[in-house]
């Protein structure tokens, strides 16, 4: 695995190459396509407005994330625990899937103003439904028999909840969760493109006007490295609280199954 | 002999289909008494209606006189799978019983760590289930079961999953323990080997829907040596089984 991560760095390398070579020989008007280099500058000349307007849209993401996952976590629990619950609510939340974010940001925005609140509303509803389907899906896969063996032990449906269900839906959960990330940001940033007074999608409506693609192109770069920041942090916190996943990785079990002993 | 656990003319159904019809077996103090037939004739119905998880349509499950029929946590029960808990350590794992009845963490892993040894588990406590061999995984299994601290174990078919060199130690061992701990078992097997070997009363179970055919008591003395399955005398058992189940 390892020796195959400099082959989409070289991708990466060449793909910028060739287009500081378009910029270089003008295959595109110049002032439609800054270069790479000038990508840069304009990052760090603008870096600290950028930083407090990434502080706004993150800050925004995070609340209405905490707030999703919450929610979606709670939902969960009730469809799982109640059949009837979960008959009623699951196909209404598929369905509510099909309306895209960008449709009902505008409607949050005439409701609830230019402030961060339509934003973090949005967010919520973009975090919550990854957060809902995929815990409800793990718990409702966990295994009948380990459900049968904890009753013929008396364990309380609490207790149930807690050994068997929420441990085996925690794969589900950070799988929910790095998708949920990714959109809360990406939910924060279309919220505010359509009216606010700070965060990234802000600035890149005022650049638009300007006309400076150099700072377009900066800010498309920092919200998908935000993005991937966030997913890499995801991804850490899930090594981090499941240990028992990564076994296979580790020496001693490749060792056992090599070398199966009574 | 004292007798435990008493099943009197159990019946069950599922939708239309009769799966059991008037069922009855006994257990006493110390005894590993086998429920012995082909895949799917009922058995681990059996067990379900025995351990209270299922409510039969008729008949009454008692232990030593009080009626138990349809109320879980008065028998242990272990299944095929080893179903250990993949995101706790093996020691949280076989401690569960105690955890779950209340007992602080801090007590249970003690009670179960002085077990870890007798068990065979030694070195493991810290371990993943998946860390684990198959043989050793379903001793852990065994253990928790154990101290549920239950008179009465219900052991549905606890040596099939595994490979039959592991399997034929895990025999060895288990009547070692049995003869320490002395446990008063009902074990489901469809192995007529195991069976033998294990039991000291076997009941045949034929047809469906279900009905005890036969019950066949096996005389040989305990602690038995595993060298009892080389013998005349288990051949003898063996063919009388066939036989019966002809």
């Amino acid at each position: 695995m390892k020796k195959e991560r400099w082959i989409p760095l070289a991708v990466i390398a060449v793909f910028l190459l060739v287009w500081q070579l378009g910029w270089q020989f003008e295959w595109v008007p110049r002032y439609m396509l800054p270069s790479p280099v000038m990508v840069v500058q304009a990052f760090v000349s603008d870096f600290p407005l950028l930083m407090t307007h990434a502080g706004v849209t993150m800050l925004e993401a995070f609340i209405g994330l905490a707030a999703g996952v919450l929610l979606g976590f709670m939902c969960a629990a009730m469809m799982d625990t109640f059949p009837k619950v979960r008959a009623g609510l699951y196909p209404i939340l598929v369905l509510t899937q099909t309306i895209p974010p960008v449709a009902i940001a505008p409607l949050l925005i005439l409701w609830f103003s230019y402030g961060m609140t339509p934003k973090i509303i949005l967010v919520v509803l973009v975090a919550f439904f990854p957060m809902a389907v995929g815990l409800m899906e793990g718990f409702q896969a966990a295994d009948a028999d380990m459900i049968r063996m904890m009753r013929s032990m008396k364990a309380s449906r609490w207790q149930i909840f807690w050994y068997v269900k929420f441990p085996n839906a925690l794969g589900e959960f950070y799988s929910g969760l790095r998708i949920a990330v990714a959109y809360s940001i990406v939910g924060a940033v279309i919220a505010e493109w359509l009216g606010g007074f700070n965060g990234l999608g802000v600035y890149m409506t005022r650049v638009k006007k300007s006309l400076a693609y150099d700072k377009m192109f900066a800010v498309i770069f920092l919200v998908s490295a935000i993005s991937l920041v966030l997913m890499g942090l995801v991804r850490m916190l899930q090594k981090k609280t499941m240990p028992w996943n990564y076994l296979k990785d580790t020496e001693e079990y490749k060792r056992r199954t090599r070398n199966e002993e009574f | 002999m004292r007798e435990l656990l008493k099943a009197e003319h159990i019946a069950k159904s599922y939708s239309d289909k009769q799966v059991l019809k008037d069922i009855s077996v006994t257990l006493n103090e110390g005894e590993i008494v086998s429920l012995l037939g082909v895949s799917g004739v009922g058995k681990t119905t059996l067990f379900n209606v025995l351990s209270g998880l299922v409510m039969p349509d008729s008949g009454t499950v008692t232990l030593e006189g009080e009626d138990i029929t349809g109320k879980a946590g008065y028998l242990s029960y272990m299944l095929q799978k080893d179903l250990l808990l993949p995101h706790k350590k093996v020691i949280d794992n076989v401690a569960l019983p105690l955890l779950l009845s209340g007992v602080r963490k801090k007590e249970a892993r003690e009670r179960a760590s002085s077990l870890f040894e007798q068990f065979g588990l030694s070195g493991t406590e810290y371990k993943y289930p998946a860390q684990l061999s198959g043989g050793m995984r379903q001793r852990a299994a065994f253990l928790r079961t154990y101290l549920c601290g239950k008179e009465v174990v219900l052991l549905d078919e606890p040596f099939g999953a595994l490979d039959t060199i592991t399997r034929s130690s895990m025999h060895e061992w288990y009547l070692k323990i049995m003869d320490e701990i002395r446990l008063s078992t009902i074990l489901i097997t469809h192995d007529i080997d195991e069976a033998v070997l294990l039991s000291d009363r076997i009941y045949i179970m034929r047809g469906s829907p279900a009905l005890i055919t036969d019950e066949i008591v096996i005389t040989e003395n305990k602690p038995r040596s595993p060298e009892f399955v080389l013998s005349e005398e288990f051949l003898r058992y063996k063919k009388q089984i066939k036989e019966l189940l002809r």
